[in-house]
């Protein structure tokens, strides 16, 4: 392993930046490869005409054919531009609606990619954006503010609220030696449980609700619309871009930065380097969980505007596919997101227009991140250079998972 | 063949010796275990005893009908809540004595404080109900019906994680199990084809692990992460296109039927418990059972252990470590598989999206908090059942504790358990490192 790696160095870093993006684009190929059958394959129409296969084989084929171009058809018009509608506005609204699907996915999955350059698995974006929810919320429907200092407050509340959340996952990894995964893993559930129970009290419930819907917040407390009220893009993607800057700073031009990659790497040696690891770990989960929570305030200053069991819908897991898929740099985030936001955005107006479940999306997002993971693999299917896919094997599994390294943090901790 | 490790020592003592990678420093005595006792004791004396309600709690043992009919049991909750927070605060105490002492503290003592709390808590939750009158036999059936896959599921966590590979894919296990024995039971309508479909559907997800995990190196933790949304995915996918619209031809499964041991179940409360079951009930204590002796008592099982420990001595004599790995990991799967089907055959007989509900994390949390030991799993799913269905009973009963706190529970009660409050909790050394040869 170790004499793989020293006779590859060389040309390492320009090798694998190539096939990188070469693998990941055959990754993303493929998923929707892979997608695309299982559409054709489930389809009513290429069923019936499955039935005289043999008689007609070309009907079959074309039925499959027709079933998975229309719903990837539908799934583009939802999510870039939309060809068949009669306005300019309709024309665009489908880019504008990846871009807003794309916004709580930014932070949260800054957040999870910044903990894992710390070497910290963190699960728990969900739990942490579901707390920042609620804050936001709070503060949203309960002050009376002037305009942009209500919805500071806002966003600071929400931010505090995922920072406290994931700030216990860094305390009790870092003093007790708790493993992040079961903690985060745990704490999601703790804090869907305490949503429910919130919203079941007069303090979040709305006024006259049977239902657990807390009430409405203040027009102050909303994000400003960026391209008008025709538009649900707000001012999150903003914050979104701004924060993506401010991560790409503290990792590359910080010390805390340098400090959280060197502990990510190497623990011990860190340890032994002068850096106070347990401050690391913890400011590292503080700063993941601050960043969760803003995706909790895009959810309810921008989209929703009240709080409800499913605030958070999937976004603190999607994050975690979407920081794998970025491969933990903030800018490599900053695309994966807006893939998963049209994903996301496209698959809606997929279902509507065809009745092709949205949950193909998951299926494809699940399996771009496998793939990605695995460039052998990729290789082998398209049936690259065998020879040199076996001889970059080792690294490329070493090099282009995203992850706390193994047998530093994940070893020896407890899972 | 001869096996000297005690079972309850086995995890802890070998894993403390190896503590590179956590960013604590090595305490000689741990005085965590104590902390998280006094806690526990002063809950106890703050809330079961001085905020003890004055209403007799009443269990009814037994059910009309029942061969031998057991007269309920009525506990005054103020005298019993003063006892047993008595007994908590004196446990303590002599766990605090021992840490002093430098003693290590007995294996019973820990059972006896958990058992304590427990009762306590049930007696003071009763006997603040609005009506204090629960059926004992119903609350316990019902614990060890609900946590029938998270048993099965945290199995295939121990078989999988002794070997070295982390499988937070347990969710996704159940869920494709449930949804086979739906597919497979409504297509055939028999019940045993619709289980070994369960048992298939689980391999399946194990074989995907057990690919990109060992022969392809990914990180553990994110395939686990990543299959949990596939299978989420794909099986909400074929519902929505193939088993919503057939249903009758694909998602009416029949139902697995419970039956009686003859004479043992007539015996007083352990009967109607342990001997009214459906056969994946009976498969269930079955399974327990085979996972404890083959992982401790078997050649075999040492070898597994040892993989999972320490990879590298184990290819030095001889054991092939990635194709143990990969076995454990297919039978991991097909194990909780065959747990999934309960959400099919035995709960409702029909499949809908995501219908185990996260039973897979608690499978994980069992696992840890049963200390990677199969009958430790065992009744730390036997207490997250419990805790589930105590919520359900206390509805009924009309409770002042709101049920979400009740819910939360089991997820709380891991953290603790991991934070190391509930005694030490330490994986297979070698878990979530692949094994390179060489």
């Amino acid at each position: 392993m170790t004499s793989t790696i020293k006779k590859h160095n060389t040309t390492l870093g320009t090798r694998l930046r190539g096939s990188f993006f070469l693998v990941s684009l055959l990754a993303i190929v493929l998923s929707l490869i892979v997608g695309g059958l299982l559409i054709a394959v489930t389809d009513e129409e290429t069923a019936k005409a499955a039935k005289y296969l043999f008689a007609a084989p070309g009907d079959t084929l074309s039925a499959a054919w027709k079933a998975a171009a229309g719903a990837y058809a539908a799934m583009f018009r939802g999510a870039i531009f939309n060809y068949q509608a009669e306005s300019f506005t309709g024309m665009i609204k489908p880019i504008t609606e990846t871009l807003t699907m794309a916004t709580p996915l930014i932070t949260a999955a800054l957040g999870v990619a910044l903990a894992f350059r710390a070497g910290l698995f963190n699960i728990g974006a969900q739990g942490q954006l579901i707390i920042g929810a609620v804050l936001a919320g709070y503060i949203g429907f309960t002050l009376n503010l002037p305009w942009p200092l209500h919805i500071l407050l806002v966003v600071l509340a929400a931010a505090l609220g995922g920072a406290l959340w994931g700030g216990i996952v860094g305390l009790l990894k870092a003093r007790t030696g708790a493993h992040e995964v079961i903690v985060t893993i745990m704490l999601n559930y703790v804090a869907v449980y305490l949503l429910a129970f919130l919203l079941s009290t007069p303090m979040m419930q709305r006024p006259g609700s049977n239902d657990p819907v807390s009430q409405i917040i203040h027009d102050s407390a909303k994000y400003p619309l960026i391209f008008g009220p025709d538009f649900r893009v707000h001012f999150g993607l903003i914050l979104g871009l701004l924060a993506t800057w401010g991560v790409w700073w503290l990792l590359e031009r910080s010390t805390l930065g340098f400090e959280l990659k060197a502990v990510g790497a190497n623990p011990s040696a860190s340890r032994t380097a002068g850096i106070n690891t347990t401050r690391v770990t913890i400011l590292a989960m503080v700063l993941a969980g601050a960043l969760a929570g803003m995706a909790g305030a895009s959810q309810v200053s921008g989209t929703e505007h009240f709080v409800v069991g499913g605030v958070a819908a999937s976004i603190g897991f999607d994050a975690i596919t979407v920081a794998l898929l970025g491969r933990s740099r903030p800018l490599g985030v900053l695309v994966a997101a807006l893939l998963f936001g049209a994903f996301r955005a496209g698959g809606v107006a997929m279902q509507t227009q065809t009745g092709t479940p949205i949950d193909i999306v998951l299926v494809v997002q699940s399996l771009i991140v496998l793939f990605i993971a695995a460039p052998p693999l990729v290789r082998s299917i398209f049936g690259m250079n065998a020879r040199k896919a076996r001889a970059a094997a080792a690294d490329d599994s070493k090099n282009t998972t995203p992850t706390p390294p193994s047998g530093t943090v994940t070893s020896g901790s407890t899972l | 063949m001869k096996t000297t490790e005690s079972t309850h020592a086995a995890p802890g003592h070998r894993a403390s010796g190896k503590n590179t990678g956590t960013v604590v420093p090595v305490l000689v005595r741990d005085r965590k275990p104590v902390i998280g006792y006094g806690i526990g004791a002063l809950i106890a004396l703050l809330f079961f005893a001085i905020g003890a309600p004055s209403a007799l709690a009443t269990f009814r043992l037994s059910s009309a009908g029942d061969a031998v009919e057991l007269p309920p049991l009525a506990i005054p909750s103020a005298a019993a809540g003063w006892v047993l927070a008595a007994l908590l605060v004196a446990a303590t105490v002599y766990a605090w004595l021992n840490l002093r002492a430098g003693r290590k503290n007995p294996g019973w003592l820990a059972l006896t404080y958990g058992l304590a709390f427990l009762m306590a808590f049930l007696i003071w939750v009763v006997g603040s109900a609005n009506n204090p009158n629960i059926s004992l036999i119903t609350l316990l059936g019902g614990s060890i019906a609900l946590a029938l896959p998270m048993v099965f599921g945290s199995l295939s966590g121990v078989l999988s994680e002794r070997s070295g590979v982390v499988n937070i894919a347990i969710e996704g296990q159940l869920l494709l199990g449930a949804f086979a024995a739906a597919v497979g039971g409504s297509i055939t309508q028999n019940v045993y084809v619709a289980l070994i479909c369960a048992a298939v559907g689980g391999v399946v997800v194990s074989a995907l692990l057990a690919l990109f995990a060992i022969k392809y190196l990914v990180n553990q933790i994110i395939v686990g992460v990543v299959l949990n949304v596939l299978v989420s995915g794909l099986t909400a996918f074929l519902f929505g296109t193939l088993l919503a619209p057939n249903a009758d031809a694909l998602n009416s499964p029949p139902r697995l039927r419970s039956f009686s041991i003859p004479g043992l179940a007539d015996i007083p409360i352990l009967g109607p418990l342990l001997f009214r079951q459906t056969l994946l009930g009976y498969l269930m204590f079955v399974a327990v059972a085979i996972v404890w002796f083959a992982l401790y008592k078997t050649r075999w099982g040492l070898r597994v252990r040892a993989v999972g420990e320490h990879p590298k001595a184990a290819d030095t004599v001889g054991i092939n470590v990635n194709r143990t790995r990969v076995i454990n990991v297919l039978i991991g799967g097909a194990v909780a598989g065959l747990g999934g089907s309960y959400y099919t055959l035995v709960s409702v007989s029909q499949f809908s999206r995501d219908m185990t509900a996260g039973a897979g994390f608690i499978a994980l949390a069992a696992l840890i908090f049963g200390r990677w030991n199969p009958l430790g799993a065992f009744f730390a799913a036997l207490l997250f059942g419990f805790a589930t269905n105590l919520q359900y009973v206390l509805a009924q009963a009309g409770t002042a504790v709101p049920s979400q706190f009740m819910a939360m529970l089991p997820y709380v009660v891991t953290i603790f358990a991991v934070a190391g409050l509930v005694g030490k909790s330490r994986g297979p050394a070698a878990a979530g490192e692949p094994y390179v040869k060489g």
